[in-house]
């Protein structure tokens, strides 16, 4: 065997070189763990979670116009949209609204197909539930939009 | 009442399955070291392995079929499921493949996004790679550094897209999202601080005594039989030969960057590691370059709403952090696709497993597989 490497060898320089890099992190400072649910993680505004319906925020009406396109582009066709035209005001109006949590993917299709601003995933990411009910969400719910839990000590 | 013996042969000696000379194990698929669910059925001589079979399907979720009853736009997520720690290379090669059949092409700001994304991934892939390995082999501490730096590169995703994992970052034609205010600056950080991590990772490991003994002269692949196997990636540059798509069929805009491929010389895991390191740091060159370069402009061509390809096919593979990643797609002028193959990296990469394991101890198995760096998700579909 050559000189270096047993130097090397008996010195333990390898070891302790990695052991450096270790120690190096041991400071609390060094710590990236986030203290979840007490801390929080940063959500971007890109984010896509929780679905919400907008409405028009001077008329509380919705925004939506029942175009269907975010049904028709749902790999997972899990909106189901139905409208009735209105005689009064000649506007088709939403009956009935739905969206299955449980099957979105949330690849983000149905928000870009929509015309209006209506339909759009918010930055809620607690959507966990102990049940399958509930997940199917009708007008109502994603009109009220994600209600995060509070937490405190 | 006597006994009786005489249906008993008590005068020739059984042989029990620990007189056995070669024994039947099966690996997998619950097996922590298969990264996911392979089983793998190992022929034995007590360590010494004389053959093994690989079980998959495990995971099989009929992506190629899903394919064919959705829209080509629709398609697009679903391919981030089959290599989910590269889905955007996934998405590249997806979008690319319906590109080239519709004889569009990505504007120049878009193919620049596409590189710095795709790249950020290689290097995350890699990252998952290095750890995952690692803690194989018996390293617990590479791995917590890699997930803490890959959470920048996840970060990133974040930002552009929306989502960290299954992104759906591009789109047929070009890219949805516009770079974020600060996405330069925030991938130039990222390649600043990521270098000398990767520096930290190699001072972990590359001289390791224990991480030297495990997998020097382990898993040897030789060049001809990695061409005959189909081997491609990380995999076959380790073992010699210089073939990597982004620099023989430049794809997007590679062919404006300045980088190299590393390669190998033993075709053993050790130098597999060395090659997977050097390309992280050759990724970080591109990411630095296109970021300089970033032209402005559109980033969405001109596609129609309803894409309706031409009656034909299209064969386009790109180079995925594991290797060559192919789209076949046969349109028959519906929105539909009629057929669409995928070739994914891990899937051939499996294949030689056996070759490489065959006479080595059963724990080197586990470093063999670690150093292919498959997938289930894309060997199953």
């Amino acid at each position: 065997m050559k000189l270096a490497p047993l130097v090397r060898k008996i010195l333990l320089v390898d070891l302790i070189k990695g052991l450096k890099v270790t120690f190096h992190y041991q400071p609390p400072s060094e710590a990236i763990t986030e203290q979840y649910p007490l801390e929080r993680p940063v959500i971007f505004e890109r984010f896509r979670g929780q679905p919400r319906l907008n409405s028009n925020p001077d008329t509380g009406e919705s925004l939506c116009i029942v175009c269907n396109l975010c049904a028709l582009a749902c790999p997972e066709q899990l909106i189901v949209v139905k409208g009735e035209r209105n005689p009064a005001t000649k506007r088709k109006e939403v009956v009935s609204w739905t969206y299955d949590v449980s099957r979105c993917m949330f690849c983000g299709l149905c928000e870009e197909a929509c015309s209006t601003d209506a339909l759009e995933l918010t930055q809620d990411y607690e959507m966990a539930l102990y049940s399958r009910e509930g997940m199917v969400l009708d007008q109502a719910a994603l009109e009220r939009g994600p209600e995060p839990v509070k937490y405190a000590k | 009442m006597s006994e009786r013996t005489d249906y008993l042969d008590l005068d020739t000696k059984d042989e029990t399955f620990l007189d056995a000379t070669e024994l039947v194990l099966n690996m997998g698929p619950q097996h922590p070291s298969t990264h996911g669910v392979l089983r793998v059925i190992l022929k034995l001589d007590g360590e010494k392995v004389l053959g093994t079979e690989c079980v998959i399907g495990y995971l099989h979720r009929g992506v190629e079929k899903i394919a064919e009853n959705r829209t080509y736009a629709m398609f697009n997520p679903y391919v981030d499921r089959m290599d989910y720690v590269a889905a955007v290379s996934n998405g590249l090669g997806y979008c690319e493949a319906v590109e080239k059949l519709l004889s569009v092409e990505a504007p120049p700001r878009a193919q620049y996004i596409r590189v710095i994304l795709t790249e950020l991934c290689r290097i995350a892939s890699h990252q998952v790679w290095l750890g995952t390995h690692a803690l194989d082999i018996g390293a617990i501490t590479p791995l917590f550094y890699c997930f803490r730096d890959r959470e920048e590169v996840l970060k990133i995703f974040e930002k552009y897209c929306g989502a960290r994992l299954t992104t759906h970052a591009f789109r047929i034609g070009g890219c949805i999202y516009e770079a974020y205010e600060g996405f330069e600056q925030d991938c130039k950080k990222f390649c600043d601080a990521f270098l000398p991590k990767l520096d930290e990772y190699e001072e972990l490991l590359t001289t390791n005594r224990i991480w030297v003994e495990r997998t020097k002269g382990v898993g040897i692949l030789n060049p001809e039989d990695c061409i005959a196997l189909g081997v491609t990636g990380p995999v076959l540059r380790a073992s010699g030969v210089k073939w990597d798509l982004r620099k023989a069929q430049p794809y997007e805009s590679y062919k404006d960057f300045d980088f190299m491929i590393p390669t190998g010389l033993h075709g053993d895991t050790y130098d597999r590691y060395l090659v997977r390191i050097e390309e992280m740091r050759q990724a970080a060159r591109i990411i630095r370059q296109a970021v300089d370069g970033l032209p402005q402009g559109p980033i969405m061509a001109m596609v129609p709403k309803v894409i309706k390809p031409p009656v034909g096919e299209v064969y386009h593979s790109i180079e995925a952090p594991k290797g060559e990643l192919g789209y076949f797609i046969v349109s028959d002028a519906s929105t539909q696709p009629y057929r669409i193959r995928v070739r994914p990296p891990s899937f051939v990469n499996l294949q030689a497993l056996d070759k490489m394991v065959r006479g080595l101890l059963v724990a080197d198995v586990v470093a063999v597989i670690g150093t292919l760096d498959i997938v289930l998700g894309e060997v199953d579909r």
